[in-house]
Order: structure tokens, then C-alpha cells, then sequence
């Protein structure tokens, strides 16, 4: 039994991290802005199309990952100040139109410039390696990924609590107004969370592109909306939350495209359903049910309307 | 202020309608440049460029003509493909050379037979493209052709007694592909265990893994280009141990680069094995060499892709319906075209009376050379 | 296309509404003789066909996202649903075997005519959002938009799944049904006498938006709009909450499924995959550039939106030369660059749209500044 589970487990937990880095710069974003922001998928995929074209120019590895995520965080800012800024006032509606737009623009624009053709990701030797786990053989990022994961959560999680910029982060995202009354430079603040969570959805397209080798346009959308669902599913604005909603999400998906065999092998059923077609709607299923369930999310703290 | 962003559009827009004082015969390529099939509809159209950069006239009716090529970009997609169609009917192009996959061909055919312009598919293989209409020709095999030499191959030539097939969902050509291997292959006696995937998939590992846990001897999947480099780049880190089985799109260079120094055996069927016609090889790799950006179009490196032969032929059998048909007229095209018939680099071409699909009855197994970046040749397999 | 008749004879006959019926009625007059005259090749046609399938499905989001304040980005799903009703249900008992190639010719082995198919892709839609609007309804703003967006994707999956296949075709095309251009009047001999392919489409999609404002009219619409405002006071003002949401909700899911069987009717086939949330987007931005709350803006952006993305931008995409130099930047793609970057400029500096919430008798209305005027006859 667990040597049939293994394998998907593994996939599982290594796409879970991957999402989680994607699912940070949602949650936090959330947090502060009460902004789904829709491009956050798309600066995801552009820090690997970024990779791509650094990487052929010749610039070595070690060169060429940093420059990749400081630019990443570059854009992150920049969106930020031209497409959000200017709405601060506006209602929400408007500002999640903008991001739509902006995803929309990010997409349009990576799809002239690589012509629409898959762009191929280059190997980053380190974690390229195969390895054998258990008798399942698969690469070494699906050991670094929920490592390097838990490590980068620790960290974000400590700059919060402990640090100067995160305690106005969380007075922020507690009361907007009243803590700008209180002095904190607003706009800092927000773009400095748009700056990490930016930054880890760089280190997340790292791993992810080095895993699965192409990048094109349309490849932010899904892995965007799905580590979304994983920031609501443990509860928006909680990092951790983020974290293990991704690494419940990723899991699942994986098993369920192998539910079918699973059930088969395990004596279970006797014939093929093609429950693989649901691999991306299971996500959205789980996400209904806690909805309904339980607005907050798992880790969400709960919240009253005021008149 | 608006009325002159008005204006200013108007004026744009009249920019690109000047007249030509010759004679031109306008022939559309229906292709994907972007989406999951750009790379293999960018090869096919290099074929028709090359072939209109060898031949850029035409003598129709005892006047010379010049062959305007007029592309429009259907996105891989079937719900852009009528807009895209629409765009070269509106063009006004005698014939419609294309496309590379199934799924738009069907989806822009009513387009094309509203208008009377008749199509030639290039690599579509799908029965549904041709069957039930007189305006879709095509010069390429069928999938129950196909699907049957590919079961054959996996159940006699590689032994294998449990196919896993893996389709993409929604996608015409895969579906199609793998219904008629499924069908050949359980006929022969073999198990056959068949799973989709939805669109934009990157993640296959979970797919592949299902294949080992079912020990199964082979796993064909006829899928885009996109996806086929992602599979062959999974199985290698996985280190799988059954054959990878693909048909005409993978293809392809990425494939071959993506499974280099691997230990995976990778077979696929094909229309053309490069060496077939050597003076079309050379001709045709110093074209691409020349040319900066056709080089880009095919991959990065000179190797033959079948689809660009195919886009070949289809662009120099339009030629001859034109010069047959006595017109540019597409209602007479498309007369004509039913007793066309071409000598072409991949073979003799003729259309059957029925569904106007070519006579075909062979096909080429190459299998990636993972040692050397290239394709072996394995055997030409009929039914 | 927003104010009609009856309308009028309720008040005393207000010049503006009076004006504004009339333009409705030259676009409609306008149609019919353009398509008379005209190869029916032209790409114009293909526009206006298209943009009156995406106006009716943009009224149909506005007065649940404008009017009703309910932000749902479910509109593919319910889109995706209409179409495959149509679909399933239109195809010729003749050719089913051919579409339902790999299902022995499917389960259903009759065929309805068209206007009944449509109602009953409406239907269909309505069904399904009263289902999902049960438990969704619930939750506020953000969190029903994804909720909804969620459910999308879902009904996206059922319909894929191979083992519907016998009703659905799996995850292939349905085709062969009838569309637009069966709209059009042939003699004996199969030509077309009289060209109807493309007002059809403009009077179903008229019917369905003059049925949408009349509603909006009604105590019904001032309750949607009540509870856009304020839901508290609304509820206070013993306005039902549940109910009215489920309502609009349906309603608006009706009409988003009609556009849905439209939309199949002009692209000649329908595939689940292409219903995407990409697609709901587009709507939602069609909505927004139109103004928020403006059925005519919804209308006047759905034909401009439609041109730019398929006609009037389609040079960019292509090298163009004047004389001997050759313009840069212009290659594949760069169409829907423009065409995005146009997009966060309307967004980010017109935040009211096209029209705001003003409606096309409002032009003519004395008060409002003239500048406007020129967009309403523009359509």
C-alpha cells in the first residue's frame, strides 16, 4: 500500500511546495490590500520566461538566479505602482479589474516576445539530479522544494513578528486607516510586501520550471489559481495557512490523477472511472466546501462586518 | 480627442490595402503560430515558405501568376480557429493549405465551405476533417491508419502486452489517435489502460507513474510538442522502463534534444525519414541556414521535421489544382482538385473519390538516437 | 438596443426615449440592408455577429455584477452549460452518428428546432445556478467571485468527463448543428435569397436585453439595485435578501446560457475546453470598459471590444511596409499587446467607462454635457 501511494505522495509534496511559495505573495497581499491579486500567476511565469532569456545570454548560474529574482521582486513593486497605487480609493471591484488587466497584459506581452512557442527552461545541475527514494525514482528538486519551502516560511514568519516592517505590516493589515494615523508610511509597507511575495514566487518559479522544463504564456494561470485556492483554503492572510492549504492541494491533485490506478491496484474497484479528468476541479471542490464550511479557512481568524 | 483616435484608426487601417499591378494568386496557410502546436505548425509553414521562395509563379490559364502566401495564426485553438479562417476568407485566397492538428481544421471547415474555398489538410488526420464534405482534402495518412501501424508496432515489434495511453482532453487529434490504437490494440489481444489529461498540464509524473504501477510495455502519446518534451523530460528523471510510443508530432527536434543522453527508447511513426530525397534535404537545410529566423522557426538546428516535407508538397499541390482548375476561382480550385496529382517528396499524392483523402498506405518508424541528437530509422510499416 | 416600446407607452412619450428607439431601429434596418448588399465574406459581419452574442452575455453579467452588486465570474460555466444544451440537443438525428464517433451515435436520438433549443439552453443555465446559488449566495464579495470562478472550473471537468460521453461527446466537439447561417432564406435551387444570418443573431440578442431592462424597470430591479447599494438598509427596507440574490442570480445565468447557445451558433461547434475562466474575464472587462451599471455601455464595448480583438487591430500582427521601410515591433502577437495596454488606460484612467451608468435616451436628456452624444450614434 504505501509503496503505491509513494510515488504520488512524493509528486505531491514536492508540487505543495511550489504552489506554497506562490501562495505566500497571495496571502499576503490579501492580507493587507483585501486584493485577490490575479497577475501574482503571471509574475510567477514570467520569472521563468526571465530565467530563460538570462540563462541564453551566457550569464553563469550563479549570476543569473539572483539577477532573475531581483528583478522578479522589481516587477512585483512596479505593478504594484502603476496598476494598484493609483486605485487606492477606488472600490475593490476596480482594483481586481486592474489586476485581470494586468494578468491579462503580463501574458499578451510574454506571448509576443517568445512568439507564442514553448520556451525551454535550463537545467540547474544541482537539482536536476535524479534520485531514488523508497524505490521511486524522481528528481532532486522533490526533496529541495518542501525543504527549502519550510525554511523560507520560517523566515517570512520571523521578519513578522519579530521586525520592524512586519509589525507595520501586521498593524496594516489589522486596520488600515487608524495605522496610517499612527505614522506608517502606507505605501512602503505595501510594496514591500509586494517585493517578497514576488521574490518567493521567483524562488517558486525556480523550482516548479526546473521540474517541469517549459515555460509559455498561459503556464502562471493554473498554478496561480490553484495556490490561491490553497492561501483561501488555510485561510487568507495566515502564512502558514498558505503553506499547509498548498501542501493539502498539491497532494490531492497528485493522488487524484492516480486515483484510478490506486483503487485498482489496492483491489478497490474494477474498472477505470477516469477520475484523473477531476485533477483540477477536485481543487475547486475543496475550496466550495470550506467556503461554506468554514469562511475563514483553516488557520483564518474570524472576522465581523461592520455597518 | 476621440475623434481623432478615430481618425487615426481609419487611416491605419487603409494603410495595408495597396494595389499591385500583377497578376497574384492569393493561397492561405491555416497554421498555428502560438499556442501548444506552434513549434510543429511553424515547421509545416517553413516548408510551404521554402517551397515559395523555389517557386514564387504559377501559369494559370496561360498567364503567370504570382503566389502571395497569406497566413493567419488559428492559436492551436478551436475557438480561434473560425476567426482566423474568417481573416483568410475575407483575404480572398483561392486555396487554404492547412493545419497542423485535427481539432481547428474541423472547428474553421464550415467557414471555409460557406465561402466556397477549398482546403488542403497538410498533417490533420483526424477522419471527421474530410468525412461528410467536398472541400476538405488532405494529403497526409489517417489516425486508423495510423493507429492501427502503431499498435502493430507495440504489440509485435516491441512486445508489449499493456499499452497506457495518454491523450490530452479535448484535443481531437490525440482523442481520435488513441481510440483507433486502443481498438487495433485489444483486437491483437493486448490490454490497453487510456487517461486524459486537461489543457496546460505540466505535472505528468503522476501519469507516468501510473503506467509503471500497471507494468505496462509501452506508453503512446500522441500529444502536442509541448507536452510530448515535458513527458520525455519526467520519464528520463524517472527512469522508466517501458517505451515511450509517439506518431507524427512528436516528431520533432525538442523531442529528439529532450531525450538525448537518456536511456529512454522513444519510437514514433512519421510521413518522411530525412535521407528519403537527398537533393530536397540539402536544398532545403541551405535555406534554413541562410535564414536567421527560419532556423529559430525550426527548433534552433537544421533537421528535417516530416511536417515541413508535408507543407512542401501541400504547397506545390495546390499549384497544380491551380494550374488543372485554369482559374483562380475557388469553386473551380476546388473541381479541379478531386483529379490532382503530385509527385511529391514524401511520396506519391492523390485524392480518393470519396472524402477527398489521399491515397496513403505506408508510414516511417524512427526511433531517437539518444546518443548521437538524431533519429534512427527503424522501418517503413503498413496496416 | 436598451429602451424599447413598452417602455415608452407606460410614461407619457418622452423624446428621448423616442430618439433613442429610433437609432435602435436604423442599426437593426441598418444590419439588414449592410448584409443585402455586402459579400457575406466580409469581416464585418463576423464582427457584428460576434459582438451581439458577447452584448447579450455582457448585459446578462452587468445586471448581476452592476446592478445587483453580486460578483460572480461564473459566467463561462453557465455559458459553457447553455451551449452544450443546444448543442446536445440541436444536432440533426442524421449526423449524430458522425459527431458521436466514438459513442455510437450518442443517447439522444431526437432534435428540437432552434428557438425552443435556446430557451431551453436558458433553462438549463438557470437550473444549474439555482443549484450552485444555494450554497454560494452566501458569501460576500471576493470570496463568492472565486467561489463562483471555482464552480466554473468544475462544471468545466463534468462536462470532459468521458463517462457522460453518451450526452456530451466526452471531451470532443459537438458540430453539425444548426447556426447563423441557417437563419438565411434559400430558394429551390439552395442560394440565398434573402441574407438573415446576421440580424437574427441581433434580434434574439435584442429580445433577451429589452426583457433584461424591463426587469431592471420593475420593483424587481430597484430591489437588485437596493441591495447593491446597501444589502443592511435593503434587508431593513424588508427587501428578502435570499430570495432576490437567487433571482438575479438565475436570471442573470439564463441569459448567460442563451448567450452561450449563441455563441455555439457562431463559432459552428462547442468544446468545454474553450470555456475558460479567460474567457469570463474578457467578459467581465468588456462590462467594465463599458461602464459598470450601463447596459449601453455593455453593448456599445461588446462591438468595440469585438472589432479591436478581431478586425481593426489584426494589422498589427502582421510586417507592414510603408515604401521601403518597414514598420518595427509589428509581428505576431502584438495585436493583443495594444490591445491589453488600451485596456489598463481605460481601467487605471476611465474608471466609469464608456458610458458610466448613464443610458442611451440619458444622451439626449438636456442636462447631461453633449460630449457624449457622438458614442451613442456610433454604434
Amino acid at each position: 500500500m504505501f509503496k503505491t501511494i509513494l510515488p504520488y505522495l512524493l509528486s505531491g509534496i514536492s508540487v505543495g511546495g511550489q504552489y506554497a511559495l506562490i501562495a505566500i505573495g497571495y496571502t499576503m497581499v490579501y492580507g493587507i490590500l483585501r486584493l485577490i491579486n490575479f497577475a501574482h500567476g503571471d509574475v510567477f511565469m514570467v520569472a521563468g520566461i526571465l530565467m530563460v532569456y538570462i540563462s541564453a545570454s551566457g550569464l553563469p548560474l550563479y549570476v543569473s538566479i539572483p539577477l532573475v529574482l531581483i528583478i522578479t521582486a522589481g516587477i512585483g513593486f512596479l505593478i504594484e505602482r502603476v496598476a494598484y497605487k493609483p486605485l487606492r480609493s477606488a472600490p475593490r471591484m476596480s482594483v481586481m479589474i486592474s489586476a485581470i488587466g494586468v494578468s491579462y497584459t503580463l501574458q499578451n506581452l510574454v506571448l509576443y516576445i517568445t512568439g507564442g512557442l514553448n520556451q525551454f527552461y535550463p537545467t540547474i545541475p544541482f537539482i536536476s539530479k535524479s534520485i531514488t527514494i523508497f524505490g521511486a525514482t524522481t528528481k532532486m528538486v522533490t526533496v529541495v522544494t518542501p525543504v527549502l519551502t519550510l525554511i523560507l516560511m520560517i523566515g517570512l514568519v520571523l521578519l513578522i513578528n519579530y521586525t520592524k516592517i512586519g509589525m507595520a505590516m501586521r498593524a496594516v493589515s489589522k486596520d488600515f486607516e487608524t495605522s496610517s494615523l499612527m505614522g506608517i508610511k502606507i505605501n512602503n509597507v505595501i510594496s514591500a510586501t509586494f517585493v517578497i511575495g514576488s521574490f518567493l514566487a521567483g524562488v517558486g518559479s525556480l523550482l516548479y520550471f526546473t521540474n517541469y522544463t517549459t515555460v509559455i504564456q498561459t503556464s502562471g494561470a493554473m498554478p496561480g489559481l490553484k495556490a490561491f485556492v490553497a492561501a483561501v483554503f488555510g485561510g487568507i492572510g495566515s502564512i502558514p495557512g498558505a503553506v499547509v492549504g498548498a501542501f493539502i492541494i498539491g497532494i490531492c491533485e497528485s493522488v487524484i490523477k492516480g486515483l484510478d490506478i490506486i483503487l485498482f491496484k489496492l483491489g478497490l474497484s474494477k474498472q477505470m472511472m477516469g477520475l484523473a479528468t477531476f485533477s483540477d476541479a477536485f481543487t475547486f471542490a475543496l475550496l466550495i466546501v470550506i467556503l461554506i464550511v468554514k469562511p475563514t479557512g483553516l488557520f483564518g481568524e474570524k472576522t465581523t462586518d461592520k455597518v | 480627442m476621440k475623434k481623432f483616435v478615430a481618425i487615426l484608426l481609419a487611416v491605419l487601417m487603409l494603410i495595408p490595402t495597396f494595389a499591385l499591378g500583377e497578376n497574384v494568386v492569393k493561397i492561405g496557410v491555416f497554421e498555428p503560430a502560438s499556442g501548444d502546436s506552434g513549434a510543429g505548425g511553424k515547421q509545416e509553414m517553413l516548408g510551404m515558405q521554402y517551397a515559395n521562395a523555389i517557386c514564387p509563379t504559377v501559369e494559370i490559364g496561360g498567364e503567370t501568376y504570382k503566389v502571395e502566401l497569406v497566413y493567419a495564426d488559428n492559436g492551436s485553438s478551436a475557438d480561434k480557429a473560425p476567426s482566423a479562417a474568417q481573416q483568410l476568407v475575407s483575404a480572398g485566397v483561392s486555396v487554404v493549405l492547412g493545419s497542423y492538428g485535427s481539432g481547428v481544421s474541423i472547428a474553421a471547415s464550415p467557414i471555409f465551405a460557406q465561402a466556397g474555398i477549398p482546403a488542403i489538410g497538410v498533417t490533420c488526420t483526424n477522419p471527421q476533417v474530410t468525412a461528410g464534405n467536398t472541400h476538405y482534402f488532405r494529403i497526409c495518412f489517417l489516425d486508423p491508419f495510423q493507429g492501427t501501424v502503431l499498435a502493430n508496432y507495440a504489440f509485435k515489434e516491441l512486445g508489449a502486452t499493456t499499452a497506457y495511453c495518454l491523450a490530452e482532453l479535448g484535443n481531437d487529434y490525440d482523442v481520435g489517435l488513441v481510440h483507433y490504437f486502443k481498438e487495433a490494440f485489444t483486437a491483437l489481444g493486448g490490454m490497453v489502460i487510456d487517461e486524459t489529461f486537461p489543457n496546460g498540464t505540466s505535472d505528468f509524473t503522476s501519469y507516468l507513474t501510473n503506467a509503471s504501477m500497471m507494468e505496462a510495455g509501452v506508453f503512446f502519446c500522441p500529444v502536442s510538442i509541448a507536452y510530448a518534451t515535458q513527458i520525455v523530460n519526467q520519464a528520463a528523471a524517472m527512469n522508466v522502463n517501458y517505451a515511450i510510443l509517439g506518431s507524427d508530432t512528436l516528431d520533432s527536434n525538442k523531442v529528439v534534444e529532450a531525450a538525448t543522453g537518456t536511456n529512454l527508447n522513444i519510437c514514433v511513426s512519421t510521413f518522411y525519414q530525412e535521407g528519403g530525397n537527398p537533393e530536397f534535404d540539402s536544398g532545403f537545410k541551405a535555406w534554413m541556414n541562410a535564414d536567421a529566423e527560419a532556423l529559430t522557426n525550426n527548433g534552433g538546428n537544421d533537421m528535417i521535421a516530416a511536417v515541413s516535407v508535408m507543407g512542401y508538397d501541400a504547397y506545390f499541390t495546390a499549384l497544380e489544382a491551380l494550374k488543372n482548375a485554369g482559374s483562380t476561382d475557388p469553386k473551380a480550385v476546388n473541381e479541379a482538385l478531386w483529379n490532382t496529382t503530385y509527385e511529391g517528396v514524401s511520396g506519391a499524392i492523390a485524392f480518393e473519390n470519396v472524402n477527398g483523402d489521399a491515397i496513403r498506405d505506408t508510414a516511417y518508424i524512427k526511433s531517437v538516437d539518444t546518443a548521437n541528437n538524431a533519429w534512427n530509422f527503424v522501418a517503413v510499416q503498413g496496416v | 438596443m436598451t429602451k424599447n416600446i413598452n417602455n415608452m407607452q407606460r410614461k407619457k412619450l418622452d423624446p428621448a426615449v423616442l430618439i433613442s428607439a429610433l437609432i435602435i431601429a436604423a442599426v437593426y434596418v441598418a444590419v439588414f440592408v449592410l448584409e443585402q448588399i455586402m459579400p457575406p465574406t466580409s469581416m464585418l459581419f463576423t464582427v457584428l455577429k460576434k459582438a451581439a452574442v458577447y452584448a447579450l452575455v455582457a448585459v446578462s453579467m452587468n445586471l448581476l455584477n452592476g446592478f445587483t452588486g453580486l460578483f460572480s465570474l461564473g459566467q463561462a460555466g453557465f455559458m459553457l452549460i447553455g451551449a452544450y444544451a443546444y448543442g446536445i440537443f440541436t444536432i440533426p438525428v442524421a449526423q449524430r452518428a458522425a459527431v458521436y464517433q466514438y459513442y455510437n451515435g450518442g443517447l439522444v436520438q431526437f432534435s428540437l428546432p432552434v428557438i425552443p433549443a435556446l430557451v431551453l439552453a436558458g433553462l438549463a443555465a438557470a437550473a444549474f445556478a439555482f443549484l450552485i446559488g444555494l450554497p454560494v449566495l452566501r458569501l460576500k464579495s471576493d470570496y463568492l467571485a472565486i467561489a463562483t470562478l471555482g464552480f466554473a472550473e468544475i462544471v468545466r471537468s463534468i462536462f470532459q468527463w468521458d463517462k457522460l460521453g453518451m450526452l456530451t461527446n466526452g471531451s470532443n466537439m459537438l458540430r453539425l448543428f444548426p447556426t447563423f447561417n441557417d437563419f438565411n432564406i434559400k430558394n429551390a435551387e439552395g442560394e440565398v435569397v434573402v441574407y438573415l444570418s446576421t440580424l437574427m443573431p441581433f434580434v434574439i440578442a435584442g429580445v433577451c436585453i429589452a426583457l433584461i431592462v424591463m426587469l431592471l424597470h420593475s420593483s424587481y430591479g430597484r430591489s437588485f439595485m437596493a441591495i447593491r447599494d446597501d444589502e443592511i438598509s435593503a434587508e431593513a427596507m424588508g427587501i428578502n435578501l435570499a430570495k432576490h440574490k437567487q433571482l438575479a442570480f438565475c436570471i442573470s445565468s439564463f441569459f448567460a446560457g442563451v448567450g452561450g447557445a449563441m455563441l455555439a451558433m457562431y463559432s459552428n461547434s462547442v468544446q468545454a475546453k474553450s470555456f475558460t475562466s479567460a474567457m469570463t474575464y474578457e467578459i467581465l472587462l468588456i462590462v467594465v470598459i463599458g461602464g459598470i451599471g450601463s447596459v449601453t455601455g455593455s453593448c456599445i464595448s461588446s462591438f468595440l471590444f469585438v472589432a479591436c480583438s478581431e478586425w481593426w487591430l489584426r494589422f498589427l500582427d502582421q510586417k507592414q511596409m510603408i515604401g521601403n521601410f518597414e514598420v518595427p515591433l509589428l509581428r505576431n502577437g502584438f495585436r493583443l499587446v495594444v490591445f491589453s495596454v488600451i485596456i489598463m488606460v481605460v481601467v487605471l484612467f476611465f474608471r466609469q467607462g464608456i458610458m458610466g451608468t448613464k443610458e442611451l435616451p440619458d444622451l439626449f436628456r438636456k442636462k447631461l454635457p453633449k460630449k457624449t452624444g457622438k458614442e451613442g450614434e456610433a454604434k
